[in-house]
């Protein structure tokens, strides 16, 4: 059945795709001047006084600036009540007879010394050690910060070829993953507790069967790279021969790893190079947040992107895509197209360079003309979720463009034994149904609730007699299995793997494991018979083979020391030769009627498992800034279609509530709520994974979590009893990333309230009536004619140097901070390093609807230009650090005061709550403890903190303090080296957020070094600051975004 | 109609009215002395602790220097408790069998620590760095007191902020020699030209900004 259904969907021959791409839209005709939506941006720019705007109400809204500043107050209508003389009387007298108590004598406390201390620990220092996070089997190497043995925050690897030091959100919040009190922490026998030498004396009957049937036994595992656990299951093969390994990853770059396949006639990998390329065209992909490598392609096509004086080229970025991204958001040419179109402008560029017939539009004609100037040098990258043949089609594209062995290197593949995991999973599918299967291992991965739906995993899968899960938490897999095995954190095991080019890294432990959790080597020992093994033995007898034992403790050290084994990058392969073009670039027809469905992984909680972790809970997604769920996006056209325009989503409370819609797909049905995004392709809706989990942690499911949820907070949470929408009766196994067919129909349910962040802490409140200068852009060419385009804005003029507050004087060093708005992606990494670094609590959902978020550093979106494809900004707002700060002469308390260096400190204890500053701040960057947000009780959350910063309680005002825990540690080192001490030198202190940030777009340091980066950024043109007009005089400033369009295209 | 309240009720409403000013402040400065006072800063109270480890016996009458046990002092923000196994460096040779160190012996034994009582406490919300006040000139005893004279040892400071800042307002009153520093019964009789000699020569600044100590 599946096979007729293939036929039906193949593609159209290269004569009907000819045609096709004749008639393909050409793009300004996809982006209609008068929009049917009430959108005219004439007249928005006359209201607003600002070409920059932040949300689709903004746009449309007459009373939009009301509407915000009425929601603005947070927390005003929690009052609305009054209190009376008696409420007063009784609060005043509780609040004097437990302030008595309050001051009774502190609680004597305990200190406890070790009885051996280990060699090389200073207590009250923290030590780092090297290991890698592998995502999707991929490592990513990291810096692990260690107190006293408590791991308490991520880095990244500076060494490490995929890293470079850039950390992204996941990596950033495994660090809270790791201490989850919520992981499973016991071994279950069908749910009961049980031990793991039961299950091992479970497991040996099933072993001697194997022995003499191996084909009975079969092994379910996520992507691995790791040459230990690929040689481990090697063996078990081995020696239960007939014994089959299957793969299986719903987030694993299925098209990516077949596309190449298609090319080079065999699995291959391909390592891009976007330092050396000066063209880019992405085509659906999200090269810069997504998949392996993606930090070093950040980082590489960021160096590639900054102006700076002197700069005389920048690289140039066409995005073709269907939905919102991050590499889309800073492309110089962007167009919103369906997923099945952009295997057009695919072939549109074959066309062009002559490697298929056709004919061709003009923007592609540009593009072409483009690419073909920089031979050797351009980079044509395909997003996973496009088919195969379009992966291919590209590779054939940059193999005529010479791109292959220059920008990008083709290698053999990084994984242990790439397969067509789609296949694999099927093929385990039918010999359960079958009965084949005996005893099922599952190592990692949760295909119970990941597996695409037609295969019905569950229902094959419940007819084998021995099943075994090995996973962090006891999930939806779990619950249907015989034994679950809690499984290791990667900061709680030896390992290894490798990197997007192969290079190998040792993941080495930091704690033992807190859970009794079993690593997938432990498990593999346990087949193989050899139970006592550690997975340290294992890993390093492994690698003792490999390298010989000569010398090998101290090679075996200088591994681990680095992160990385070096000189294991991949090298670059000739066979395999030049790409074959395919014939048909994709089984989809494009379509006009109905709607394209796209499902994507999630870029907060990936493809579910990251969904119990808090911080990445609440991260506004990044080009979203929707927290907590998924929600269904639609374009702004596509809203008038089905009937949710302007005017009805004006009826909604702005940004915060939305609709339900009814989705059809292939016959199945979800509702769910819909989203409008500008820039999104029309007739497509985009769905993300990972959510509507029914097990898997409190946060995964608010049900798991029903019985301990705090009365108040229980409705909100339990809308559903689910968070977010379960996207399995949309997923095909011939359709893993969706297709053509869907249908939408809005229903009246509704309002139902978003998290969304956009609209919180907004700067662009209208009191002043025009515009602010924000964003300050200017194209490349503009730019080179007049460097100072950010300068200019008359705004500016009315700075004054005169001031009402005396002068601060400024003798030693003066912290500031720049921001290259040109290069920033939005990507998070910067919001979830501060927030591990400064701990920062969570919230929940309705708090976040409440505008009470607590993450010190923002990104704030600003889009420009038509709603249906507009130019995206990023702009992240930490603290400015105002010279004249207008929060701190407000403070009735001293609580927030100047500090001889610039910063604004804030005094914890002395905070009273009056909120004063917050109110007074007109950057919005403060943030108010309402409630006892941040875990007092749960004893595996009090060990992840930074010792370094004091935890706030209730009542407290916080804010982005520069990192000044980091600034005070290298003062005091300076001052200590040497009798005189010395100053702090330029790069030794550095944020956290800027650490994190993989395009090096944050920049922080002390302005009064006239030698400091930080120091020669200021001095750049296109540095400008925030709301200067209001003479705050901000130290932390902004490079305008400068984009490089290209001329031939209007 | 009668009076209702008599005459001398008159002199009864001064009384309270003014009184009340005298009853405010009496009120605000028995608070201010609460604070102050070893009740609250628990200054001077001996705590008592698993095994009765007396400073005078080991630093005036043994002469041990503070790092020997105290061994992160000069890098570390934490000066560091000494491990079991720094007692036992002597003790399993000497007193090896008192009855006093029995706890040290089993705590070795057992591999299970010592669980002291916390003698100097700061609150959470202030960050104090030992390395760089020893390495700026401020003696142990500055803060510390005659710890060599201690046979159970106490908190010989209030630890109040205003005692913090006596010191960071004015550095040259208090700093001394660095090769002073671990002197319990370092005394100088020319601190005057002494301090600001010192405050110059080891770069000593005048740190008050509250991020100094609170972050």
């Amino acid at each position: 059945m599946l096979d007729e259904k293939e036929k039906k969907d193949e593609g159209p021959g290269v004569g009907e795709l000819q045609q096709v791409s004749t008639h393909s839209p050409h793009p300004s005709s996809l982006v209609p001047v008068s929009s049917p939506v009430s959108l005219d941006l004439a007249t928005f720019r006359k209201r607003i006084g600002s070409e920059y705007w932040r949300s689709l109400n903004e746009l449309s809204r007459e009373d939009f600036e009301q509407v915000v500043e009425t929601e603005f107050p947070q927390g005003a209508l929690a009052l609305d009540r009054g209190v009376d003389r008696r409420d007063f009387v009784k609060l005043m007298g509780a609040s004097m007879a437990l302030g008595g108590l309050a001051a009774c004598n502190r609680p004597a406390e305990k200190i406890v010394p070790y009885v051996r201390q280990p060699e090389g620990l200073i207590p009250g220092k923290p030590i780092f050690f090297a290991s890698a996070m592998p995502i999707s089997g991929y490592a990513h190497g990291v810096l692990v910060e260690s107190h006293m043995g408590r791991p308490t925050k991520i880095e990244g690897n500076p060494d490490h070829p995929s890293s470079l030091g850039a950390t992204n959100a996941f990596m950033q919040a495994s660090i809270l993953g790791l201490y989850d009190p919520d992981r499973s922490q016991v071994v279950r026998r069908l749910g009961e507790i049980s031990t793991y030498s039961d299950f091992l004396a479970a497991l040996q009957p099933e072993l001697k069967a194997a022995t003499s049937n191996g084909a009975a036994l079969r092994i379910l595992t996520q992507t691995i790279t790791s040459p230990t656990l690929g040689a481990q299951i090697q063996q078990v093969l081995a020696q239960f021969p007939g014994a089959k390994w299957h793969q299986w990853e719903a987030a694993g770059g299925h098209n990516v790893r077949e596309g190449l396949r298609l090319a080079f006639g065999g699995y291959a990998n391909a390592v891009y190079h976007f330092d050396k390329a000066d063209i880019v065209v992405s085509l659906d992909s999200d090269a810069l947040d997504r998949g392996p490598g993606h930090l070093r392609h950040a980082r590489d096509f960021s160096s590639r992107r900054k102006v700076r004086k002197g700069t005389t080229s920048i690289n140039r970025l066409y995005a073709i895509e269907s939905g919102p991204t991050g590499i889309g958001s800073i492309a110089d040419h962007r167009l919103a197209v369906k997923p099945s179109e952009v295997a057009m402008y695919a072939r549109g560029i074959a066309v062009g360079l002559g490697l298929v017939p056709g004919v061709m539009t003009e923007w592609t004609g540009a593009l072409v003309r483009d690419l073909q100037k920089n031979r050797g040098a351009s980079i044509v990258v395909v997003g996973d979720e496009q088919p195969p043949a379009v992966h291919a089609l590209a590779m054939a594209i940059n193999q005529a463009l010479g791109n292959i062995g220059s920008t990008i290197t083709i290698t053999d593949p990084v994984e242990v034994a790439p397969v067509n995991q789609i296949d694999s999973l099927r093929q385990l599918v039918a010999d359960m149904n079958a009965g084949a299967v005996r005893t099922l291992v599952m190592i990692g991965g949760n295909p119970v609730y990941d597996a695409p739906s037609d295969l019905a995993f569950v229902k094959a899968m419940d007819k084998v007699p021995f099943r075994a899960h090995l996973s962090p938490y006891y999930d939806e897999t779990s619950m249907h299995v015989h034994w679950h095995i809690p499984e290791t954190h990667y900061l709680e095991s030896w390992s290894d793997a490798r990197s997007h080019d192969g290079s190998i890294s040792i993941i080495q432990p930091l704690i033992a494991p807190l859970y009794n959790g079993r690593s997938a080597h432990e498990l593999f020992g346990a087949l193989l018979g050899g139970m006592d093994q550690s997975p340290y033995d294992v890993v390093r007898d492994y690698w003792t083979a490999k390298a010989g034992p000569l010398n090998f403790n101290n090679t075996w050290r200088k591994w681990l020391n680095d992160g990385v084994i070096a000189g294991t990058a991949l090298p670059a392969r000739n066979a395999g030769g030049t790409p074959a073009v395919p014939g048909t670039t994709d089984n989809r027809q494009p379509t006009t009627s109905a709607y394209e469905l796209r499902i994507l992984p999630d870029p907060n909680v990936y493809d579910g498992r990251f969904a119990n972790n808090g911080w990445l809970q609440e991260l506004p997604k990044p080009q979203t800034k929707i927290t907590w769920e998924n929600v269904a996006l639609i374009s702004p056209k596509t809203a008038v279609a089905i009937g949710y325009g302007d005017k009805r989503r004006d009826e909604l409370v702005n940004e915060k509530q939305t609709l339900i819609a009814n989705i059809r797909y292939r016959g199945q049905t979800l509702r769910t709520p819909i989203w409008v995004v500008p820039g999104h392709a029309d007739g497509t809706i985009t769905m993300f994974l990972g959510y509507g989990r029914t097990r898997g942690g409190k946060l995964a499911s608010p049900a798991e979590a029903h019985s301990m949820l705090a009365p108040e907070l229980a409705p909100f949470h339990l809308a559903g009893l689910t968070m977010g929408v379960d996207l399995a009766p949309f997923r095909f196994a011939d359709a893993l990333h969706g297709g053509a067919g869907a249908e939408i129909e809005l229903t009246t349910d509704g309002p139902y309230a978003v998290a969304c962040t956009q609209e919180h802490q907004s700067l662009n409140v209208a009191d002043v009536g025009e515009d602010r200068g924000i964003i300050r852009s200017a194209t490349f060419a503009e730019y080179l004619v007049k460097p100072d385009f950010a300068k200019e804005h008359k705004r500016e003029e009315e700075q004054s140097k005169e001031s009402m507050y005396p002068g601060f004087e400024y003798k030693s060093h003066a912290w500031a901070m720049v921001i290259d708005t040109s290069v920033c992606t939005g990507c998070n990494g910067c919001v979830v390093a501060c927030q591990s670094e400064n701990n920062i609590p969570i919230v929940g959902k309705e708090q976040v609807v409440a505008e009470r978020e607590m993450h010190w550093l923002r990104i704030d979106r600003y889009y420009r230009g038509d709603p249906e494809n507009p130019e995206v900004f990023h702009q992240p707002v930490p603290c400015m650090q105002c010279e004249t700060a207008p929060c701190e002469p407000v403070c009735p308390v001293g609580a927030t005061s100047h500090s001889g260096e610039g910063l604004n400190d804030m005094t914890y204890n002395r905070c009273v709550g009056t909120r004063y500053c917050s109110n007074n701040c007109p950057y919005k960057v403060r943030r108010f403890n309402f409630f006892h947000y941040s875990d007092y009780e749960t004893p595996a959350l009090k060990a992840h903190r930074n010792p370094d910063v004091t935890v706030r309680t209730r009542g407290v005002m916080e804010k982005c303090t520069y990192c000044v825990q980091r600034i005070n540690a290298a003062k005091i080192n300076a001052e200590k080296d040497g009798p005189q001490g010395r100053r702090v030198r330029d790069g030794e202190v550095v944020t956290a957020c800027q650490q994190a940030c993989p395009t090096n777009a944050i920049v922080f340091g002390d302005m009064n070094d006239p030698t400091s980066l930080v120091a020669s950024l200021k001095a750049e043109p296109t540095n400008y600051a925030l709301l200067a007009e209001l003479n705050t005089r901000p130290r932390t400033t902004y490079l305008g975004a400068i984009r490089n369009p290209n001329p031939e295209i209007k | 109609m009668a009076q209702i309240f008599h005459r001398s009720a008159n002199t009864l409403a001064r009384v309270t009215i003014f009184g009340a000013v005298f009853a405010a402040g009496f009120v605000l400065w028995a608070i201010g002395g609460v604070v102050r006072s070893p009740y609250a800063t628990d200054q001077g109270i001996e705590r008592e602790q698993p095994v009765p480890f007396s400073h005078q016996h080991h630093v005036a009458g043994l002469g041990i220097d503070c790092r020997y046990c105290h061994t992160s002092v000069e890098t570390s923000n934490f000066a560091g408790i000494p491990p079991t196994q720094t007692c036992m460096n002597c003790h399993s040779q000497i007193w090896t069998n008192a009855e006093m160190l029995e706890p040290v012996r089993a705590s070795f034994a057992t591999n299970k620590p010592i669980v002291w009582s916390r003698v100097h406490r700061l609150p959470d919300f202030v960050h104090f760095n030992h390395s760089i006040h020893v390495n700026k000139g401020i003696g142990c005893a500055s803060c510390h007191g005659r710890i060599d004279k201690m046979a159970l040892t106490y908190q010989a400071s209030p630890l109040t902020m205003e005692w913090c800042l006596e010191c960071h307002r004015a550095p040259e009153k208090f700093v001394r020699p660095r090769n002073e520093v671990f002197n319990m019964a370092y005394i100088t009789e020319d601190q005057q030209s002494i301090g600001p000699k010192l405050v110059r020569e080891y770069n000593i600044q005048k740190l008050t900004a509250c991020s100094t100590c609170h972050y």
